[in-house]
């Protein structure tokens, strides 16, 4: 399936917009995600390995919050998950 | 202070009749939506690059009442992309420059300065007088404020976000929708989600998100079209592809959910991870004294004994100087030689971060005595001498 990855959080997946990954579910194709760049994982998850509150998952349209099986929802090859990042655009927080 | 009596619609003048031909033969606005918008007062948290398209394009569609929340002033940096400001305004108030603009383009309109920075303290009552609130802010403890203050009121927030090329915008805090904390419960803390001033944004995307985020506001007004309630739309200008997720009111929001837990405005520094600065971190910044212009005034008129290192470029010293060594910051490590080991030590530069890296680079490399002049050169010129120009 195909991860699209935010302009933020590109530094830490090698300066990619999409990675391909190989995964039965959403939850492997996150493993395989943070597998590949370990960076990211600091930045998707607390050291407890709870996705972190300033940052949402979508699988195609929604929210993975509120899909009936979360994290183990099957995917295909045509599926995509993208991260979604809060921004605040302008001055330094 | 609005009146919660349904008052009559405003009458349209002739004026209003020729200037909005355009809208009032579209079916969707007609006379009922073009006095609607007269009547509309809408509220814009910041004068900037969101900001300046939102207010231009609600002028000019005839919305009877802007109000706009800024205390920034106009620098040579924000023209890029805030687009209601001009040359001639760098230096000015953004509130000044906006509102002459909008007066210029349209002298029906109402425009309210609000010259204050939005806070706990202030934001409910600020917020109370309108009918629709458009978020430009560009940080996150005014976002989660307008956010939690709108849901309080029960007013829509028409949001937009930006960042390089990427751009976020749906409404929130309507009744029936999610609001910003559905979307974030919490912020990212600070110093992990890279700034906008770190991370640069590409001009026209303001221009893109604002405009929506103007289309949304008017159709709110309208009552007509389908808002961004329940939608956030994701702009990618790079790849220029508009993508939308779907957003669910969450049951546990904590402002807006069944069983809240913010009922009232909270320290938004504070949600945020921002504390204030203490007094001694303010005068010891890793490990080096932060000396104040004023206080490098009274030491100079004390006739006390100043090394004062220059490490900005020969074109900016040409500009104006306060009579320093100059030593441009690259030169530096291989002109020490010109440096006096044994004499207190001040380093300034335009605003006080290359200064800074300079007298932590003089300090690990045994200099006792080295102190960074806050603020540099425009901090000498706006409080010390206005002699020296300001670039
Ligand atoms: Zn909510």
């Amino acid at each position: 399936m195909n991860i699209l990855i935010p302009t933020p959080l590109r530094p830490y997946a090698g300066g990619q917009q999409t990675l391909q990954v190989e995964a039965a579910t959403v939850g492997e194709a996150l493993s395989a995600l943070t597998g590949a760049h370990p960076e990211l994982r600091t930045h998707l998850f607390t050291p407890e390995g709870r996705l972190r509150a300033f940052v949402n998952l979508y699988l195609n349209e929604d929210d993975i919050r509120y899909l009936p099986d979360k994290e183990n929802t099957h995917v295909t090859a045509a599926d995509s998950l993208s991260i979604i990042p809060s921004i605040a655009g302008g001055l330094a927080v | 202070m609005a009146t919660t009596l349904q008052t009559a619609l405003p009458e349209l003048t002739t004026d209003d009749l020729s200037r909005y031909s355009r809208h009032l033969i579209l079916p969707e606005v007609g006379m009922e939506g073009q006095q609607k918008l007269k009547a509309a007062r809408v509220l814009l948290i910041g004068a900037g690059g969101l900001g300046s398209p939102l207010a231009f394009y609600l002028a000019a569609a005839g919305v009877g009442t802007l109000g706009l929340v800024d205390f920034d002033v106009v620098d040579a940096s924000n023209l890029q992309r805030q687009i209601i400001h001009s040359t001639r305004d760098v230096g000015r108030k953004k509130l000044d420059s906006a509102a002459e603009k909008l007066i210029a383009l349209n002298p029906a309109l109402n425009v309210v300065k609000h010259e204050i920075m939005l806070s706990s303290a202030n934001a409910l009552d600020i917020l109370a007088d309108y009918d629709i609130v458009a978020d430009g802010t560009d940080n996150f403890p005014t976002r989660y404020l307008v956010n939690d203050a709108c849901v309080l009121l029960g007013k829509p927030n028409v949001y937009g976000s930006i960042f390089r090329f990427e751009g976020q915008a749906s409404v929130f805090a309507t009744r029936q929708g999610p609001c910003y904390r559905c979307l974030y419960p919490e912020p990212p803390p600070p110093g992990l989600v890279p700034s906008c001033a770190e991370g640069g944004v590409l001009g026209i995307l303001p221009g893109l998100v604002g405009v929506i985020q103007a289309t949304e506001a008017i159709k709110l007004i309208l009552g007509n079209g389908e808002p961004l309630i329940g939608r956030l739309l994701l702009v990618d200008a790079l790849a220029m592809r508009f993508r939308e997720l779907k957003l669910r009111k969450n049951p546990e929001c904590p402002v807006c959910g069944a069983h809240p837990t913010v009922t009232r405005l909270i320290d938004y520094q504070q949600f945020c991870g921002i504390k204030p600065e203490t007094a001694q971190e303010k005068a010891l910044k890793n490990g080096i004294p932060q000396m104040t212009v004023k206080e490098l005034k009274q030491r100079i008129d004390a006739g006390d004994d100043l090394f004062i290192l220059d490490v900005r470029e020969p074109f900016e010293h040409q500009i104006g100087n306060i009579g320093g060594k100059l030593i441009p910051q690259n030169d530096v490590p291989r002109r020490l030689g010109e440096i006096d080991r044994e004499r207190e030590i001040v380093v300034h530069c335009k605003s006080g971060g290359r200064s800074q890296r300079i007298a932590e680079y003089l300090h690990q490399s045994g200099y006792a005595n080295v102190s960074n002049l806050v603020g540099g050169i425009v901090a000498w010129a706006e409080q010390i001498d206005p002699g020296v120009p300001k670039y």
